[in-house]
């Protein structure tokens, strides 16, 4: 395979290996979590802030205005303005608050896609931790985040942040389901729950086309309840401005903000790469049978290059989503997930079920 | 050595926020220190590499019990409440259960003498669970699954129904 040559693999083998020979197997170790760690940080804060420029670009095409044009050339390096402003602004405490908790609700919600962007894979051999409970362990540890949703609210002591909090609460317990069921359904045509071993068998074609019409109902499923679980439009009702002033994080002010912010961003990237991943093929370059000349060009493309593709093009469907519906309502959004999204996904996993058993998804 | 370092560590905070569980007086922050030592013990469930259990532990306890804790909290209680503080008999009988069942456990930790087992430790892989789950051979699970599955539709029912409103028919008459 012609793409194999963008492996990351013999990268991180030499650097473990230079290390180990000149320093002592525990330093090893402190040196490399060291550089993950700061890989991860770099990412985040790096690609939190383009996305943030993104949306801001996109709302303006939506609404046929140009949006940031000031700062850098396309108005570039606005939000990276945005953050130097956010991070010198006065951290503000109101009096009355639980203070312990206060201060805990911002790291739970942005400690949260920290633990969940580890087991992306971006790129051949750019995996930090592979399990063999990979999609579960997604899922086990993106169902804690809400926590810290919740602590915001009450910990403010302010009538707004408390509705917002549990409005926020309610939507992403209600969707978490319809996003973990999607992902059984995909867990049953793979087989296995392995993250690497998920994208090494869409090698010969993705899944939302091996997996015919359960797999596309599922990806359909998977794209509104991550919409719905990361709080964005048409389901942002947690924070409506017009009503709630800011929801759940009114009270906050300077970085604490920024870390909601920021971790608002990194969900929907965390939600697109996994239905990148899951659905359509993760690193693996778009092929089609017999075209073996178009295959071979494909192939030149990294798989880094793939991933973000893939991933930025979801993460535009999602944008498209916020600036094109109306919010929804409270019982509108409970009634779409239980009585819709719901029984559609079970009988999904039905189908999918029958379709493994008779042998008709390769 | 270092598997060891994580265990202490991970021991310390599970010790320190149970006592802090049981000794704060407000009951949202005894939710999260509760919170705290679930996770912990997922860690250790993670250092020992048992990964199913550890993500079991997160989903089941971390983010379902303890939001469905929170969530009544926020839904009962105020910020401002706090717990009403013993008085000095209830704290003197606490004591005395308290002396009374760590002896106890102390006594039977003790006194068993922990041999490690020659056999190969069963397999922990996630195939390996679930084809334990649903087989009702040896070391099979079928009929606790089962029974586990309907109980838990009994509840959800009867949850349903407890929630589940009626509606009023108003007679117009009675408007009038």
């Amino acid at each position: 395979m012609a793409f194999e040559k963008y492996d990351f693999t013999p990268l991180t083998q030499s650097i473990h290996q230079g290390l180990l020979e000149n320093v002592s197997p525990l330093m090893t170790m402190i040196i490399e979590w060291t550089i993950i760690g700061l890989l991860y940080l770099v990412f985040v804060a790096v690609f939190g802030l383009f996305l943030v420029y993104a949306e801001r670009k996109v709302c303006a095409a939506f609404q046929q205005r140009l949006g940031p044009m000031r700062v850098g050339p396309w108005g570039l390096l606005q939000t990276i303005a945005d953050f130097i402003k956010l991070l010198m602004k006065e951290l503000i405490q109101p009096k009355s608050v639980d203070s312990f908790l206060y201060n805990l609700a911002p790291f739970v919600v942005i400690i949260v896609p920290f633990l969940t962007i580890s087991v992306l894979p971006f790129a051949p051999g750019l995996q930090s931790l592979d399990f063999d409970i990979g999609v579960f362990f997604v899922t086990a540890v993106s169902s804690v985040g809400v926590i810290g949703v919740l602590l915001a609210g009450w910990a403010s002591n302010n009538k707004y942040s408390l509705i917002g909090g549990m409005r926020s609460g309610a939507q992403i317990v209600s969707y978490e389901l319809s996003v973990g069921m999607s992902l059984i359904t995909m867990i049953i045509l793979a087989g296995t729950m392995q993250i690497s071993e998920i994208v090494e068998l869409q090698r010969n074609g993705w899944f939302i086309f091996k997996g015919h019409i359960p797999a596309v109902i599922a990806f359909f499923v998977f794209v509104i309840a991550g919409t719905a679980e990361t709080n964005r439009g048409p389901f942002d009702l947690a924070e409506a401005e017009s009503e709630l002033t800011a929801g759940f994080h009114t009270e906050y002010s300077g970085i604490k903000f920024a870390f909601f912010f920021l971790a608002e961003y990194i969900n929907l990237f965390i939600v697109s790469a996994m239905a990148v991943t899951v659905f359509l093929g993760g690193w693996m370059p778009f092929h089609v049978g017999g075209w073996d000349g178009f295959n071979a060009i494909m192939d030149l493309i990294p798989g880094l290059v793939w991933f973000f593709a893939k991933v930025l093009g979801i993460i535009f469907l999602i944008m498209w989503f916020k600036w094109t519906f109306p919010r929804l309502r409270i019982d509108q959004i409970l009634t779409l997930e239980w009585k819709y999204l719901l029984p559609i996904n079970l009988f999904n996993i039905l189908l999918m079920a029958f379709i493994v058993l008779m042998g008709w998804h390769w | 050595m270092n598997s060891d370092l994580m265990f202490f560590i991970l021991a310390g905070v599970i010790l320190v926020f149970s006592v802090l569980t049981v000794t704060t007086r407000r009951i949202l922050r005894a939710a999260v220190y509760l919170l705290f030592v679930l996770i912990s013990t997922a860690g250790l469930y993670f250092m020992l590499n048992y990964n199913f259990l550890a993500a079991v532990q997160l989903t089941v306890y971390a983010g379902g019990i303890v939001v469905l804790i929170i969530f009544s909290i926020l839904l009962t209680s105020h910020i401002s409440e706090r717990a009403v503080v013993a008085n000095w008999k209830q704290s003197l009988l606490s004591a005395l259960a308290i002396v009374a069942g760590a002896t106890l456990t102390l006594i039977s930790v003790f006194r068993f003498s922990f041999t490690a087992s020659p056999e190969p430790a069963a397999p922990s892989g996630v195939k390996d669970i679930g084809a334990a789950l649903i087989s009702y051979g040896e070391n099979g699970y079928a009929l606790p699954f089962e029974v586990v599955s309907i109980l838990l539709l009994a509840a959800m029912i009867g949850a349903i129904i407890v929630a589940r409103k009626e509606k009023i028919k108003v007679d117009e008459k009675d408007l009038k």
